[in-house]
């Protein structure tokens, strides 16, 4: 029976020494710089409020930590979509002028892999800026580092809160150099083949609601415009 | 007994390990996809959104009573000629499978109209629709891109309001239902 006692013992050692490898792993976690800051070519950016109650409408399935917003917005119970969440947003030009609306479907992916510091969601963007065109981004998020530097902060602060300032890419994909991949549908951006990257600037977040304080930005790469031949 | 303790550590290491890489942290529920095949080889497969019951949000300026209730819609001459929607969309069976976002506008470069499909567990679309309605209230249009189960299809889609001919008390009006006909195609037969 002793032995048995500290072999339970000793697994719960184990198991903690592994969270903490896991959890302090300097090689895992996302590159915080974005691809697209060294590209020559012009880039769109377009900026969102990524806090539930300033969306025009974010629903999930009711349970979760972040309450859907309007409060009686239908839910996504059923269990296909249980692990998505759906957000409309009004998007803003680097002005801050109104620019144009943001519909983001954004579901758990199957592919996390928590030992690897993936924790990965799929989402999708479908965009319209009224007088330039309409937009379909595909990305894949990697929120791990949101979670290591905001999510667990707060869970361990006495306040259950976490303030302070943090800029990082959510995009980790499917590109090769962590980008998202655009599709242009209609205006200036028919046919084009492009991509962006997403990130999120952080300031406040509370573990009963969620993000308090956040703003999202995509930034999309336009491609080089065409220069005729010398 | 140190040994034992040590033996301990290893043993907890190694399953908690292995239970991280072998077991899913996520599985997203999924439908048994429902496709005919079509005589040209193509996939046939239909969703329908139920109105009003799918509907999440419809975003449209001059609204009596918005919805959701609440729905604060931005008033900015911008968005005069746009309609922006969202549905919960169904397979031929009648079961969620995913969500959808509807677009609707027009402004100087022309009249739009596009989908995005969003199943959790096989991928999205996006359909690109002709603005002008065929004979019947049919409207068609085409795959401009999707992910994964998605990806690298080519194909049509129509879209076409069903209304409700049941008379059950609690039916819902009708549906809202697009019929896609998707294939793979080489970059040989591009």
């Amino acid at each position: 029976m002793r032995y048995l006692l500290v072999l339970a013992g000793g697994m719960l050692l184990g198991l903690a020494g592994l969270a903490a490898v896991v959890y302090y792993n300097p090689m895992t976690g996302a590159n915080n710089l974005s691809p697209l800051s060294v590209t020559d070519n012009e880039v769109v950016r377009l900026s969102y409020a990524a806090a539930a109650q300033d969306t025009l409408v974010y629903t999930n399935d009711g349970e979760s930590q972040v309450a859907p917003h309007p409060p009686k917005v239908l839910q996504l119970w059923e269990p296909t979509v249980r692990l998505t969440t759906a957000t409309v947003n009004v998007l803003a030009d680097s002005r801050g002028q109104i620019a144009g609306l943001g519909v983001k479907f954004s579901s758990h992916s199957e592919r996390t892999d928590v030992l690897g510091g993936e924790v990965l969601v799929n989402s999708v963007w479908h965009v319209y800026l009224p007088g330039r065109g309409s937009l379909f981004i595909e990305q894949s998020e990697n929120y791990w580092n949101y979670i290591h530097e905001i999510v667990v902060p707060a869970y361990r602060s006495a306040g259950d809160n976490w303030r302070g300032t943090w800029l990082g890419n959510l995009t980790s994909g499917p590109g090769a150099l962590g980008t998202a991949w655009v599709a242009g549908g209609s205006g200036q951006f028919e046919g084009m083949d492009i991509e962006a990257v997403e990130a999120l600037s952080a300031k406040a977040y509370s573990v009963d609601i969620g993000p308090v304080a956040m703003t999202g930005e995509l930034s999309i790469e336009l491609p080089a415009a065409d220069v005729p031949p010398e | 007994m140190l040994k034992t303790f040590i033996v301990g550590i290893f043993l907890g290491a190694a399953a908690g390990g292995s239970a991280l890489y072998f077991l899913p942290l996520v599985d997203q529920a999924r439908e048994n996809s429902i496709i005919n095949v079509t005589p040209n080889g193509s996939n046939s497969e239909v969703f329908h959104a139920n109105i009003p019951t799918d509907r999440i949000m419809i975003g449209a300026p001059g609204q009596q009573t918005p919805l959701p209730t609440g729905l604060d819609w931005p008033t900015d001459d911008l968005f005069a000629g746009t309609r922006a929607e969202l549905f919960k969309i169904r397979n031929a069976k009648d079961a969620v499978v995913g969500v959808a976002s509807r677009m609707s506008a027009s402004d100087e470069n022309g009249n739009l109209i596009e989908w995005v499909l969003h199943l959790p567990a096989r991928g999205s679309a996006y359909f690109l629709m002709q603005p002008e309605a065929m004979t019947g209230g049919y409207r068609s249009g085409e795959l401009r891109t999707g992910t994964r189960e998605f990806s690298g299809l080519v194909g049509q889609v129509t879209e076409h309001w069903v209304a409700d001919t049941t008379g059950i008390e609690d039916a819902p009006a009708g549906r809202i239902e697009l019929r896609a006909g998707l294939a793979y195609i080489t970059e040989e037969e591009l």
